[in-house]
C-alpha cells in the first residue's frame, strides 16, 4: 500500500491468523478493554455530560470513518445526517412525545433515508466531485432547516425532554442517561467493527484499493458504496439524535458545513481507517474546544492549523502513528 | 408600469440584475477553481476565503493608506495573488504526489485559518465600503432604475472572464498551460518550467478570486463569512458546469445567477436551494456536468 492512498493504513495488511477473535487483533483487544474500563470509570471521575458529548462525537466520527477509512469516500456533508438526526429526535421527543429510544431510532432512520437519497445521487461522481456534491447537498439541508417550521429556525428546538427509557428509567438523572449513551456508543462501535470485518467490509476495502478491479471481479461497486453510505449516515443520525437528547437542544450548528469539517478533522487527527482513531480524534478535538472555548474565533484558527499540520506531516493520525511505532494495527 | 408574467417589471428586472451580479461572482470564482483544478488537480477550498481577503485588502487599503477603489482594483489581486503564490510554495506544492483529497483537506484548513484570523481581527459584523463616486448613482432606463455600480460589476466581470479565456485559448502561455494540464511531464521535457507555471497559475486563479472580492466589497458588506457562504454554491456551479470548459464555467455561472434571481421573484422560499436542486437534476441527467468531459 503506498502513501498516496487516502487511507492512513500504511501498515501492511494484517494476516488473518493475526486476529484473535471477532476480527480483533491482540493489540485491539487490549485497546478495547481499556476503552470499556474507561467507559465504566469515567463518569465517576469526570463530568458525565462532558463524557456524553465526547461519546456522541466519537460515534459521529466512527460513522464518518466507515466511509473515508474503508471505502475511500470523502463525504464533506456529514453534518446533514448528524443535524437531521438531532432535529428528528428532538421533534419526536418534544412535539410528538415519543419515548427516548424511539426518538433516537427515528433520528437514525430518517438520517439513513436521507443518506440513501443523497448517496444515490453522489456516487454518480468520484473523488473530489463526490466531496463537492455531498457538501452542496448538505448545504441544501442546512437551508431547508433554516426555513422548515419544525426545526424552529434560528432558535432551534429547545428544552427537549429526555423522558423515560422504555417508560421506566428516568433519563433526567445524568448517570442514567450516561449508561444509555455509553451503551449506544459501544454497541455502534462493535457494529461498525463487525461491518468492516464482514465479507461485505472486505468488498468495501477492495473498492477503496482499486474500484475498477473490484468491478471486474463481478461486484456491483455502486451498490456496495450506497449501502455503506446509508449505514454511515444512519449512524451519524443516531449520534446527532443522542446528542440532542443529552443537551436537550437541536440547532443549526449541527447541520452547518463547519460541523462537516469538524468530523473530518476528528477522524484525520485520530487516524483515517483505524479502528480506534476516530474515538481518540473526537476526544482530542472536543477536549480542545472545551478548554479553548473562551478564545472564541481562535479555536477555528487552531483547528485550521491542525488540519494543515495533519495533512502535511501527520497523515496517519495519532492512532496510525502509534500503531506504526508499536508495529501493531489499532 | 407594465407587468410581466403578473410581476411588476421593475421588480423582475431588478432581481434579474441581482442574479446577474451573483452570476458574475459565480463565474469568476468557478473559472479560477477550474483553472487551478486543471493544472494542480486540487479543489481549492480556500477560494472563498481568498475572495473575502480580496475585499478586506480593498477595505484596508482605503482605511490605512487612503487608497481608493481604483487602486484596490489594481493592487488587491496582486497582493492576494502573491499570498496565494506563497501558500502554493509553502504548503500545496508538497501534496502533488498524494491523493487529490489531501489537497482539498489542506486548503480547507487554510480557509479556516484565514477566516478565523479575519474574524478575530474585524469581528463578524460587516464593514461598509463605499461605492466610488464615479460609479455611484443610477440610470433611468424607463422600465427600471439601473444602479451604475451594478452594471459596472457585471460588465467588468464579463471582461475579466473573457480576458482569462483569451489568455488560455489564444496565447502561447495559454497553450503551455493547456498542454501541461493534459500531460505535465511531457511539457517539462520540452523545457518549460512547469513547477513555476503551476505556482503562477495558482496565483492567477487566486488573483481572480480577489478581484471578485474587490468588486463585491461595495455591494455586500465586507465580512469574514462572505466567502464561505458563496463558495459552497460555487462548488455546486462547478458540478453543474463541469470543469472541462472555460466558457462553460462562465456561461453556467451567469446562467445560474439569473435562475436564482428569477426564483427570488417567483418562489422566494426556494431561492437559497434552487442551485442545489439544479445540481441534483443535472447529476441525474448528465453526471459529467453540462460542459464536462465524461
Amino acid at each position: 500500500m503506498s502513501d498516496t492512498a487516502i487511507t492512513a493504513g500504511a501498515l501492511p495488511a494484517p494476516k488473518a491468523e493475526n486476529a484473535v477473535a471477532w476480527g480483533f487483533s491482540r493489540a485491539q483487544f487490549g485497546a478495547l478493554a481499556a476503552m470499556i474500563v474507561f467507559l465504566a470509570v469515567a463518569p465517576f471521575v469526570l463530568y458525565p455530560v462532558f463524557i456524553m458529548k465526547l461519546l456522541c462525537f466519537a460515534l459521529f466520527a466512527l460513522a464518518f470513518n466507515l466511509l473515508i477509512g474503508y471505502v475511500g469516500l470523502l463525504s464533506f456533508g456529514h453534518a446533514a445526517y448528524f443535524g437531521m438526526g438531532g432535529y428528528i429526535a428532538g421533534y419526536s421527543a418534544k412535539a410528538l412525545g415519543l419515548s427516548p429510544e424511539l426518538a433516537i431510532l427515528g433520528g437514525g432512520i430518517v438520517a439513513g433515508l436521507l443518506g440513501a437519497v443523497f448517496g444515490w445521487i453522489a456516487i454518480r461522481r468520484q473523488g473530489i466531485y463526490f466531496a463537492m456534491i455531498t457538501l452542496a447537498l448538505a448545504q441544501m439541508v442546512y437551508f431547508f432547516c433554516v426555513q422548515a417550521p419544525f426545526t424552529g429556525g434560528e432558535d432551534g428546538i429547545q428544552a427537549i425532554p429526555r423522558g423515560n427509557l422504555l417508560g421506566v428509567v428516568p433519563l433526567d438523572r445524568d448517570m442514567n442517561m450516561y449508561w444509555l449513551v455509553a451503551g449506544i456508543f459501544l454497541g455502534s462501535f462493535l457494529l461498525i467493527h463487525r461491518i468492516v470485518h464482514s465479507p461485505f467490509g472486505q468488498v468495501l476495502k477492495a473498492i477503496r484499493e482499486n474500484e475498477p478491479r473490484t468491478t471486474s471481479l463481478g461486484y456491483k461497486t455502486d451498490d456496495y458504496k450506497l449501502v455503506a453510505f446509508i449505514l454511515s449516515s444512519a449512524l451519524a443520525g443516531v449520534a446527532g439524535a443522542t446528542k440532542s437528547l443529552v443537551f436537550g437542544i437541536a440547532t443549526l450548528t449541527d447541520v452547518h458545513w463547519s460541523m462537516s469539517g469538524e468530523v473530518v478533522l476528528m477522524t484525520l487527527v485520530g487516524g483515517l481507517g483505524t479502528t480506534f482513531g476516530p474515538v481518540i480524534g473526537a476526544a482530542v478535538i472536543v477536549t480542545m474546544q472545551n478548554y479553548l472555548a473562551e478564545l472564541g474565533a481562535w479555536v477555528t484558527v487552531i483547528q485550521g492549523v491542525i488540519f494543515v499540520a495533519c495533512v502535511l506531516a501527520f497523515r496517519r493520525g495519532i492512532i496510525g502513528e502509534l500503531g506504526n511505532l508499536l508495529k501493531v494495527k489499532l | 408600469m407594465e407587468d410581466l408574467f403578473g410581476i411588476p417589471a421593475p421588480l423582475l428586472f431588478g432581481q434579474v440584475l441581482l442574479g446577474l451580479i451573483n452570476g458574475a461572482f459565480y463565474a469568476m470564482l468557478s473559472l479560477g477553481l477550474a483553472v487551478i483544478f486543471g493544472l494542480l488537480n486540487i479543489v481549492n477550498m480556500a477560494h472563498g476565503a481568498l475572495f473575502m481577503m480580496g475585499a478586506f485588502v480593498a477595505w484596508l487599503l482605503l482605511d490605512k493608506l487612503g487608497l481608493g477603489y481604483w487602486w484596490a482594483l489594481l493592487l488587491s489581486p496582486f497582493i492576494v495573488g502573491a499570498f496565494g503564490v506563497l501558500l502554493e510554495k509553502l504548503f500545496i506544492s508538497r501534496l502533488y504526489k498524494l491523493d487529490h483529497l489531501y489537497g482539498l483537506l489542506l486548503t480547507f484548513g487554510l480557509a479556516l485559518v484565514i477566516e478565523g484570523v479575519f474574524r478575530n481581527e474585524f469581528g463578524s459584523s460587516g464593514l461598509p465600503y463605499r461605492i466610488p463616486p464615479e460609479l455611484s448613482g443610477s440610470w433611468d432606463l424607463d422600465f427600471m432604475f439601473l444602479p451604475i455600480y451594478r452594471a459596472w460589476v457585471v460588465i467588468f466581470a464579463l471582461v475579466a472572464c473573457l480576458a482569462t479565456w483569451l489568455v488560455i485559448e489564444k496565447t502561447r502561455l495559454g497553450a503551455y498551460l493547456r498542454a501541461a494540464t493534459e500531460n505535465a511531464p511531457l511539457v517539462q521535457a520540452f523545457g518549460v518550467n512547469v513547477p513555476r507555471m503551476v505556482t503562477l497559475t495558482y496565483g492567477a486563479g487566486v488573483a481572480l478570486a480577489a478581484l471578485g472580492g474587490v468588486l463585491a466589497a461595495p455591494i455586500y458588506s465586507v465580512n469574514p463569512q462572505m466567502g464561505s457562504n458563496l463558495i459552497i454554491v460555487v462548488f455546486a456551479v462547478v458540478v453543474i458546469g463541469g470543469m472541462g470548459s472555460i466558457l462553460g464555467a462562465v456561461l453556467t455561472g451567469f446562467g445560474l445567477g439569473i435562475v436564482e434571481g428569477m426564483t427570488k421573484v417567483f418562489y422566494p422560499e426556494a431561492s437559497a436551494t434552487v442551485i442545489f436542486v439544479i445540481m441534483v437534476i443535472v447529476l441525474l441527467a448528465r453526471p459529467a456536468g453540462l460542459f464536462g468531459r465524461a
